[in-house]
C-alpha cells in the first residue's frame, strides 16, 4: 500500500475506535508520540517509589507497613506493565532507562516533593493516585491496543491506593491534635502541585490537538483539571480539613468549583530540575541501576555458562 | 509447660520474621532489576505478616494472663532491643545484593525445616501458622538458593562479593541451632522444635547449594550468639529507632 493508503487505513480504524495493534501501520509520529507519552508513563511509575518508600521504614503500624509496601511494589508492576507496552513499538527498556537516567526522557514532577511526614503518604494516595487516575480512566480507551490494556490494570489497582490514601487521611483527621497539623499540612503542601500535574493550560498545550485526533488523549488537561478539581473540593469536607485555595468557590452558573490562579513558574522551575527533590530522585535511580551492574552481569553470564554446560552435555549424549 | 515459654517463644519467632522482612524492605525502590525489585519486596511482605501472626497469638497469650491490653503493634513497637529475641542474623545490614541474597538463603533455608517441624507442633496454634507460612518459605528458599548460585557462579567480581558476604554472615548462622532457654522448654514437650535434628538438614541444603554456587564454606569459624536472649549486635538499635519513630513521638495515637 502507498503511504496515503496506510495512513486513511489507520485514521480510518481510529475514527471508528478499532485500536491500533503492534502490528499494524502507523505514522511515524503516532509511534513517537506514544513511546515518549507511555515511557514518561512508566519512568514516573518508577521513580514514584521513592518518595513512599522514603516510608516504609517508618510506618507507624505494622498493617501501614504491609499495605505502603504492597502499593510501591504495585507501582514497580505497573511500571513494568508500561515498559513492556512500549517495548511492543520497538525500544528496549533499557534504551528507555538510559533516556530517564541521561534526563532525555521527562517523569511527572510530582514525584520531585519530600515526603515529610507520615501524613504525605495520605495525601499522595488521596491527590495524587487521584489526580492520576482523572487522566488515566480515559487512557483505558486510548487508541493504541497494548497501552490501553495496561492501563485498565493499572487504574484498578489505582483507585484502591486512592481509597487508602484517603482513609490514612481520614484517620488522621480524627486523630490528636498533632495528627490533625500533620494532615492539614500535607494537604497545604500537595495541594498545588497535584493541580499542576494535569500539565498547562490548553492553550499553552500544543500536543494536545493532535494526540486528541489521534484518540491517545481523550479531554484536554483544563477538563481533566477541573474534574480533579470538583471532586477534591467535595472530598475534603469529609476530612474536615481545608483546601489551601482562597479562591476555591462553588460557581452556581458553570455549575463547577472556580479555582485560584496556577503558579506555573513553579511548575516551570520544578520541570526544569530546580524542584526541591529532582537531583535526589534522579541520583537514587541511577545509583540502583549502578549497584545492580555487577549482578545484572553475573545473572547473564551464569546463564551462559549453564547454556554452555547444558550444549556439552548433549553432545555427549549425541 | 509455662506459659511465660510459649509467649517467648511465640515472640522469638515474630522478631526473626519482622527484623528481617523490614531488612527487605528497605530494599523497595532500589533494587538491581525492576522484576527482582517486586520479588524481594514480596518476600518482605511475607515476612511482616508472618510477623503479626505470631504476635497476634504472642498477644492474645499476654492479654490471657489479665495484663493490658496488649496488640501486634504494641509489640513491634513497643519494645526495646533487649526484649526483642529475634537471630543475629536476621538484623544484619542488607549490604550489598550479594550480602542481601545470602542472609536470605541461609534463614530461608532454616525457616524452611523449622516450620516443616513446626507445624506438627501438639500446639495448635502453632502448627497453623507454621503450615501456613511455609508455603511462602519453600518460595523464598528456592528464590534465595537460585540467587546464591547464580552470583556465586555468575561473574568474577559476583563469586568474591558472594565469598565477602560468606565472610561476614557465617558467624551468624551458628546460633540459629543453638536452643534457647524456651527452646529447651518446650521442644521435649511437642510443643517447639527440636533444633538438633534440623541442624543436619539445613546443614545438607547449605552444603549443596554452596556447592553449586562453587563457594567455600566458612566452616570452623567462631559463632556469635545472644540475638535470641536479647543481645543484639549494634545494628537492632537503629532499625528499631527508625521503625518505631512514630509510635514513640506520638504515643497512644491511632495510625
Amino acid at each position: 500500500m502507498s503511504a496515503p493508503a496506510n495512513e486513511a487505513v489507520f485514521q480510518d480504524k481510529i475514527d471508528q475506535d478499532i485500536r491500533i495493534e503492534p502490528k499494524d501501520w502507523m505514522p511515524e509520529a503516532y509511534r513517537k508520540t506514544l513511546i515518549r507519552q507511555i515511557s514518561q508513563h512508566a519512568h514516573s511509575e518508577i521513580v514514584g517509589m521513592l518518595p513512599e518508600a522514603n516510608w516504609i521504614t517508618r510506618a507507624p503500624s505494622l498493617k501501614r507497613k504491609a499495605t505502603l509496601i504492597a502499593k510501591v511494589q504495585d507501582e514497580a508492576g505497573h511500571g513494568l506493565y508500561l515498559y513492556a507496552a512500549a517495548e511492543t513499538l520497538d525500544i528496549s527498556r533499557d534504551e528507555m532507562i538510559g533516556q530517564l537516567h541521561s534526563g532525555k526522557a521527562k517523569y511527572s514532577s510530582i514525584f520531585n516533593y519530600p515526603t515529610l511526614t507520615w501524613a504525605d503518604m495520605g495525601a499522595i494516595g488521596w491527590l495524587v493516585d487521584g489526580a492520576a487516575i482523572m487522566n488515566q480512566v480515559p487512557l483505558c480507551r486510548a487508541s493504541y491496543g497494548p497501552y490501553a490494556r495496561a492501563m485498565v490494570r493499572i487504574c484498578k489497582e489505582e483507585s484502591f491506593h486512592q481509597r487508602q490514601g484517603f482513609e490514612i487521611l481520614l484517620v488522621l483527621s480524627r486523630g490528636s491534635e498533632a495528627q490533625r497539623r500533620m494532615c492539614q499540612d500535607a494537604i497545604d503542601r500537595w495541594w498545588w502541585p497535584s493541580v499542576m500535574m494535569f500539565g498547562p493550560n490548553d492553550d499553552a498545550s500544543p500536543n494536545t490537538a493532535q494526540s486528541m485526533r489521534w484518540k491517545i488523549k481523550r479531554f484536554t488537561n483544563d477538563e481533566l483539571r477541573q474534574r480533579f478539581v470538583d471532586v477534591s473540593a467535595e472530598q475534603i469536607k469529609l476530612l474536615g480539613m481545608t483546601l489551601p485555595d482562597p479562591a476555591l468557590v462553588w460557581n452556581e452558573t458553570r455549575q463547577h468549583y472556580d479555582h485560584g490562579p496556577i503558579d506555573w513558574e513553579e511548575f516551570r522551575n520544578v520541570l526544569n530540575g530546580n524542584g526541591p527533590c529532582n537531583k535526589e530522585r534522579m541520583a537514587a535511580r541511577v545509583q540502583a541501576h549502578a549497584d545492580g551492574a555487577w549482578v545484572r552481569e553475573a545473572a547473564l553470564e551464569h546463564s551462559r555458562k549453564n547454556a554452555a554446560r547444558q550444549s556439552v552435555q548433549l553432545e555427549g549424549v549425541a | 509447660m509455662s506459659v511465660q515459654a510459649l509467649i517467648d517463644y511465640t515472640l522469638h519467632l515474630g522478631d526473626n520474621a519482622l527484623v528481617l522482612g523490614h531488612r527487605n524492605s528497605e530494599w523497595t525502590g532500589h533494587g538491581p532489576i525492576l522484576e527482582q525489585d517486586i520479588a524481594l519486596s514480596n518476600i518482605a511482605l511475607d515476612l511482616i505478616g508472618q510477623a503479626r501472626n505470631w504476635y497476634e497469638y504472642a498477644a492474645r497469650l499476654i492479654n490471657g494472663g489479665g495484663g493490658k491490653e496488649v496488640t501486634e503493634d504494641v509489640l513491634a513497637y513497643l519494645r526495646d532491643s533487649r526484649d526483642f529475641r529475634n537471630c543475629l542474623l536476621a538484623e544484619q545490614t542488607n549490604g550489598d545484593w550479594g550480602k542481601t541474597v545470602l542472609r536470605q538463603f541461609y534463614f530461608s533455608a532454616y525457616q524452611f525445616y523449622f516450620y516443616g517441624a513446626l507445624e506438627h507442633s501438639r500446639d495448635k496454634e502453632l502448627a497453623a501458622i507454621a503450615e501456613k507460612s511455609l508455603k511462602e518459605v519453600t518460595y523464598h528458599l528456592r528464590w534465595s538458593s537460585e540467587w546464591v548460585i547464580r552470583l556465586g557462579d555468575g561473574t568474577e567480581e559476583s563469586a568474591s562479593r558472594m565469598q565477602r558476604a560468606m565472610d561476614e554472615l557465617w558467624t551468624y548462622t551458628g546460633e540459629l541451632f543453638v536452643p534457647a532457654d524456651y527452646e529447651r522448654k518446650l521442644s521435649p514437650a511437642g510443643i517447639g522444635v527440636d533444633l538438633a535434628a534440623i541442624r543436619p538438614l539445613w546443614e545438607q541444603r547449605v552444603r549443596e547449594v554452596l556447592k553449586a554456587a562453587r563457594l567455600e564454606s566458612g566452616e570452623g569459624v567462631w559463632m556469635q550468639t545472644g540475638g535470641k536472649q536479647g543481645k543484639h549486635t549494634e545494628h537492632l538499635g537503629y532499625l528499631l529507632a527508625e521503625m518505631q519513630f512514630l509510635q514513640r513521638a506520638y504515643p497512644g495515637c491511632e495510625w
